[in-house]
């Protein structure tokens, strides 16, 4: 038997909208894709059930070329951004001091202060024929004629990157700023050289906000549509692209509810693997 | 021929900018001795001992351990450990892999590594814990994991700062006893820092005291509490009643002072005192005598009120005010059954020899 009274109450008084929001946004229109990725039209509000959507997909070498491509360049992006972040994260966790420290966080908080189309606009000002950064290039004599730098991968991924940049270093810091300092010292002390104690001390410690750092950044970057569209132009093929394609340039929204469904499953799959692979647990990952 | 010190040190000081956080110092530490540190908080303890370990150089001196200069030698390439005010012991291994730590990195094989870590646990009375997590043990267990920690090692030298510190009256003075034993059973050198001067006193085969970032004295804990040589000392090591007072008469080590309110002591000093010098007097709890009837000659005598009963078992106060000046004095209470019925208003006789209170030049 269910007793509300004081504590109890409070939490399933906050817990009812989150419920109510993950069964109404999340849930439902996930199994509304998988009902309606799973007809096929035979005429005009006639359905049946059947497979051929997924069909489509594993018979065209295209689709699924795509996907894989997603899939790898997005977890080749989430290792960049953890590489890059760590080091950012121990400076602002361990090193930086008072002001600085602030500081710092909100270089890195400011860039999301402005919506992702004009994030993304703006490498576009940067990197474009006639962008900032080629008429530097003509002017200052190391190019002979304007150079365009968007529409390849190296692009790509330095935008995905970039917008993931946040996600990864708001978890790491929390948890190294947990981790005492005496720690790292006293490893040194046993005997450790300094890549040692990264690889025995501070990385075990900090498993638990590389974890959910990745996970977060992994999901955004796979389901991320207008930087690698804008920034990779219409050869990027990015899977969220093929998606859009099929319900609005195609009205084909049997096929793009199966490329959804498909998505969905690939990103909890790899997930799945990483958190399998890096021996930790998903309780761990969010208690951090 | 003299045995090498484990640890030497001449002349090394540290500045922070402009501040000097160790002034000076020299000591040195025979093998196989319980060396402690001893000072208020801020005096510049952990940054000597940081000094030693390697986490810092000294701006001026030389450290020498087994004989052997370290400067410039990295704290994972000497052969000092340290324990951590707050262990430090990692918190995502399990208690084997804390201890097994040093040896990995040593390069030593797995058979190897698991013997010497169930025999070093076996050696800390904590036999068969190896597989534990580190938030499974008491606050005591975890003492002795980190020392067992740094000892599976052979270090010449053990470092500790204040290990002490964050455990339970109770457990404390255990530990105190528990420290003693182990440092006695693997023999290794221990230098150890405090602020609580019951810690060193007890563990200590020295003891140095450690004021401003200088050393005061260094001594056995019965010099540092018999014979000591600066009032700060005399003021930090054990409890002492401190008058004001001016030399009336000097003597060849015996003074005659006059207090504040008045009263003439007869009292010992350690250095040559001229008249009228102003000083302090020292004079310990313990070693003032109650009187009551009899009328035994004492050098030094008052009739004074017991004011307060400050009653903590063993360690029961009276203090007890002059019937003719203001002067107020903490004086033992000894627990045998004549003075059980003592009561507040009550007058008594106080007496001491000379040899029993010191005087210092007043700072
Ligand atoms: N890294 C540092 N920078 C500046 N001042 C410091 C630093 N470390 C310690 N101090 C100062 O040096 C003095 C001695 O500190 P410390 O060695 O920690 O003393 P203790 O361990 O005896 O309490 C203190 O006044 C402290 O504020
Ligand atoms: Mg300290």
């Amino acid at each position: 038997m269910l007793r509300f009274s004081g504590k109890n109450l409070s939490f399933y008084l906050l817990l009812t909208p989150l419920l109510l929001t993950l069964v109404l946004l999340v849930i439902l229109p996930q199994l509304d894709m998988l009902i309606v990725s799973l007809r096929e039209r035979i005429s005009y509000g006639e359905y049946t059930f059947s497979l051929l959507h997924y069909q489509e997909f594993v018979n065209e070498p295209f689709y699924w070329n795509t996907f894989l491509r997603t899939a790898v360049m997005s977890i080749m992006a989430t290792l960049i951004t953890l590489l890059l972040a760590f080091p950012i994260a121990w400076y602002i966790a361990k090193i930086a001091q008072g002001r600085n420290k602030s500081l710092i966080f909100l270089a890195c908080l400011i860039p999301f202060w402005v919506s992702e189309l004009v994030r993304t606009y703006g490498w576009m000002i940067l990197l474009r024929e006639s962008g900032v950064i080629s008429v530097f290039l003509q002017w200052s004599g190391l190019a002979s004629g304007p150079v365009e730098m968007l529409y390849n991968d190296i692009t790509v991924m330095t935008g995905l990157v970039y917008a993931s940049m946040l996600f990864m270093v708001v978890p790491l810091v929390s948890t190294l700023e947990g981790m005492d300092d005496s720690l790292v010292e006293a490893a040194y002390d046993l005997g450790a050289s300094t890549f040692t104690v990264i690889r025995t001390v501070i990385l075990p410690y900090a498993m638990p906000g590389v974890i959910s750092g990745c996970i977060v950044v992994f999901m955004l970057t796979l389901g991320n549509y207008l930087t690698p569209t804008l920034l990779g132009g219409k050869d990027s093929l990015w899977f969220t692209e093929q998606i859009f394609t099929q319900f609005i340039t195609r009205f084909n929204w049997e096929q793009g509810a199966a490329f959804g469904v498909l998505l969905l499953s690939l990103s909890s799959l790899i997930v799945w693997l990483g958190l399998k692979l890096s021996g930790q647990s998903f309780k761990k990952a969010v208690a951090s | 021929m003299s045995v090498t010190p484990d640890l030497e040190c001449r002349g090394i000081s540290k500045f922070y900018g402009d501040f000097q956080a160790v002034n000076d110092i020299s000591f040195s530490v025979p093998p196989g001795s319980f060396f402690s540190i001893l000072g208020p908080s801020g005096c510049g303890k952990t940054s000597l001992l940081r000094m030693l370990a390697g986490f810092s150089e000294p701006d001026t001196g030389e450290i020498l351990i087994k004989g052997n200069p370290v400067a410039g030698i990295p704290p994972n390439k000497r052969p000092v450990n340290m324990v951590f005010q707050h262990l430090a012991l990692f918190p995502m291994m399990n208690v084997g892999d804390n201890i097994a730590y040093g040896l990995k990195r040593r390069k030593v094989s797995p058979q190897e590594q698991r013997r010497r870590v169930a025999d070093v646990l076996e050696r800390i009375g904590l036999p068969g814990i190896e597989k534990k997590s580190v938030d499974q043990l008491s606050g005591g267990q975890k003492q002795r994991v980190a020392i067992a920690r740094c000892l599976i090692l052979e270090p010449a030298l053990l470092l500790l700062d204040e290990p002490l510190g964050a455990l339970d009256l109770k457990l404390r003075e255990q530990m105190k006893i528990e420290l003693k034993t182990l440092q006695q059973t693997f023999g290794t050198t221990f230098v150890y820092i405090t602020h609580d001067q019951s810690e060193a006193m007890v563990m200590s085969d020295q003891v140095a005291v450690m004021n401003h970032g200088r050393f005061e004295q260094v001594g056995s804990p019965q010099t540092l509490y018999y014979k000591p040589e600066t009032p700060f000392v005399a003021g930090f090591v054990g409890n002492n009643n401190r008058l004001r007072g001016q030399v009336i008469e000097a003597g060849n080590g015996s003074v005659k002072v006059s207090t504040e309110s008045g009263q003439i002591f007869h009292t010992t000093s350690t250095t040559h005192l001229q008249q009228d010098t102003p000083v302090d007097l020292f004079l310990r709890p313990e070693a003032i005598r109650i009187d009551r009837e009899s009328d035994s000659l004492w050098q030094n005598c008052i009739k004074g009120r017991i004011d307060n009963i400050l009653f903590d078992g063993g360690n029961s106060q009276l203090l007890v005010r002059d019937t003719a000046s203001p002067t107020q004095l903490t004086v033992a209470l000894p627990q045998t059954d004549e003075y059980q019925n003592l009561r507040q208003g009550e007058i008594i006789k106080l007496g001491w020899n000379s040899k029993q209170s010191i005087a210092f030049r007043a700072g």
